[in-house]
């Protein structure tokens, strides 16, 4: 059985206790809320786009420390980007979580995508039930985008 | 210790319960999601399977007829276990969720109207909420909320005046998340005072109590067979006869028919009218070995086993944990279950239970398919210990120990 310190990495466990981008931004930005039907989790993201790049980004909702701390790591690591490397961003770090690509096929790492931080919740595909927590707030980031 | 159950004897009947994970024993507290099964269950249904494996009600041949007597046989068990009148009054279903559907689908679709009230309790399941808000949809009935008490049993002061013109009163005997037991034959009493019908969700009580429809005067009753240490995969249905023979089927097929021409079709009478297709007929012969079971230990000494395991969990985690720990539902031993729903020093349920895992503490985390009850209570999620008759003391002071370590990785 692997080991709970696979899991709660102390950069996990700081996001988790003090989460960055907290809050909401007002309309015109989009919004998208997530939810996890099987616990009941629920992640806002709240996203500005200016001429092309993630302006800004605000996370609410309640949740577990994974998924906490993925909305928190996802908003640092976001703001301030492009769009296409944000999408670029959300599909690396799908493939380290083990999940497809549309076709079922596993998910290549792009090596010009960097995760830096967001490397500590590799773990989390150690503990299967909990890659929903993870990726629940890269699904919303993904809806909120369709929506810009 | 609790007289009422050998414990020790009991767990050595259930194979799983032996199993060891990481090099130590199972602590599983979640039957009040799925209970584990007895040798007594898994040998019959193998050995129906090995030996009397046929179709039921269909075919002329002496293994047919065999299978079938099994089949009803069973059949003939539940009833019994559940004082029911009649063995057709008793129709199995895939599950405690579809059996709801089947009263709300088939008796709901032909007895109520736009505007016809159908009264609810605020501590409801799921599949005792959506399929009514899927007649809300269709035909514009008004669904209304019975409210509970702060210590989260039903507050009957408002039950006339809900009640008021009401077609219907659907309830669980059990909550799922609180524990709460809720006062059956009073609320079957009052639904037919007002000429509505009582319909009891039973899928956490009759697992665990004296189940008895002609005492509580019920009109429906729904139950799952996993909780009660019989396979997943049958449900059962019971309901008075005739409200059956008055509702229309619900699903059409084989099985359920009389006669089928091309201008039309005839209805069997029940139980077949409500059992479409080929059955489960192995979980059903399995569901029979797992009534057996229970009336081999007797439900009253099962239950009084279990009041005496839900006084010990509440006073240990209360002692050892005072403030730390917010159980949910009736502090009173008499008047719940030993279904415990908590919050733990600020903890996320989903991590709580990933820490209890590392100790093989089996408890389920999440909004347990009742959201409306969570938001009541101000929470997205909580962590749910849930004993049975396989649980003791020990599996008690288990959880204690585990929830200790919780605070070494979050903090206090």
């Amino acid at each position: 059985m692997p080991g709970l310190e696979d899991l709660y990495r102390e950069i996990i466990l700081d996001h988790h206790r003090n989460p960055r981008n907290r809050g909401e931004l007002p309309p015109p930005a989009s919004h998208a809320v997530g939810h996890n039907p099987l616990c009941g989790d629920e992640i806002d993201v709240f996203l500005e786009v200016d001429g092309g790049i993630v302006s800004d980004v605000k996370v609410g909702g309640q949740g577990c420390s994974i998924s906490q701390s993925s909305a928190s790591m996802m908003s640092q690591a976001i703001k301030g980007k492009p769009v296409e490397e944000v999408r670029a961003l959300v599909r690396r770090f799908k493939g380290m979580m083990s999940i497809p690509d549309e076709d079922g096929n596993p998910i290549e790492p792009d090596p010009a995508v960097k995760l830096g931080d967001l490397e500590a919740l590799q773990g989390v595909v150690k503990f299967p039930v909990r890659i929903k927590c993870a990726t629940l707030a890269w699904n919303t980031l993904l809806e909120a985008l369709e929506q810009v | 210790m609790s007289n009422a159950l050998d414990v020790a004897a009991i767990k050595a009947q259930f194979p799983l319960l032996q199993r060891e994970l990481n090099g130590a024993p199972l602590v599983y507290l979640d039957s009040a999601n799925t209970s584990q099964k007895p040798q007594s269950v898994i040998d019959t249904m193998t050995h129906f399977m090995q030996e009397s494996y046929a179709p039921i009600n269909r075919s002329a041949y002496q293994l047919a007829a065999e299978a079938t007597d099994l089949y009803e046989g069973a059949r003939s068990k539940v009833r019994r276990f559940i004082n029911a009148k009649r063995d057709h009054e008793v129709i199995f279903t895939k599950n405690a969720t579809e059996a709801l559907n089947l009263v709300a689908y088939s008796w709901g679709r032909a007895n109520l109207e736009r505007g016809d009230v159908v009264v609810l309790t605020e501590m409801e399941h799921h599949a005792n909420i959506v399929p009514w808000h899927m007649l809300v949809q269709e035909k514009g009935i008004i669904l209304r909320w019975l409210p509970l008490s702060p210590d989260g049993q039903l507050d009957l002061s408002t039950l006339p005046e809900l009640l008021d013109g009401a077609k219907v009163l659907s309830f669980t005997a059990m909550s799922n998340v609180l524990g709460t037991i809720t006062p059956v034959q009073r609320l079957c009493e009052a639904a037919h005072e007002v000429g509505a019908i009582a319909i009891v969700d039973g899928c956490q009580y009759v697992p665990h109590n004296v189940t008895d429809v002609q005492a509580w005067g019920a009109d429906f009753l729904a139950f799952s067979s996993h909780k009660m240490c019989g396979p997943s995969g049958v449900g059962v249905l019971w309901g008075r006869e005739e409200l059956l023979r008055a509702m229309p089927p619900f699903l059409g097929g084989g099985n359920m028919i009389a006669d089928v021409r091309f201008d039309g079709f005839t209805c069997a009478d029940i139980p077949a009218k409500f059992e479409a297709g080929t059955p489960p007929i192995t979980d059903v012969v399995g569901l029979g070995a797992a009534v057996d079971f229970l009336q081999g230990l007797g439900m009253a000494n099962v239950r009084q086993h279990e009041i005496d395991v839900a006084s010990y969990a509440m006073r240990t985690l209360t002692e050892r944990f005072a403030d730390d720990i917010q159980l949910h539902g009736p502090t009173n031993v008499e008047v719940r279950g030993a279904t415990f729903s908590f919050g733990f020093r600020d903890i996320h349920p989903h991590d709580l239970s990933q820490v209890l895992d590392q100790r093989n503490v089996c408890v389920r985390a999440g909004h347990h398919c009742a959201k409306p009850l969570m938001r009541l209570l101000g929470v997205n999620a909580t962590a749910r210990a849930s004993f049975y008759l396989y649980n003791d003391h020990a599996d008690v002071d288990a959880l204690a120990e585990a929830l200790d370590g919780a605070t070494d990785i979050f903090g206090s």
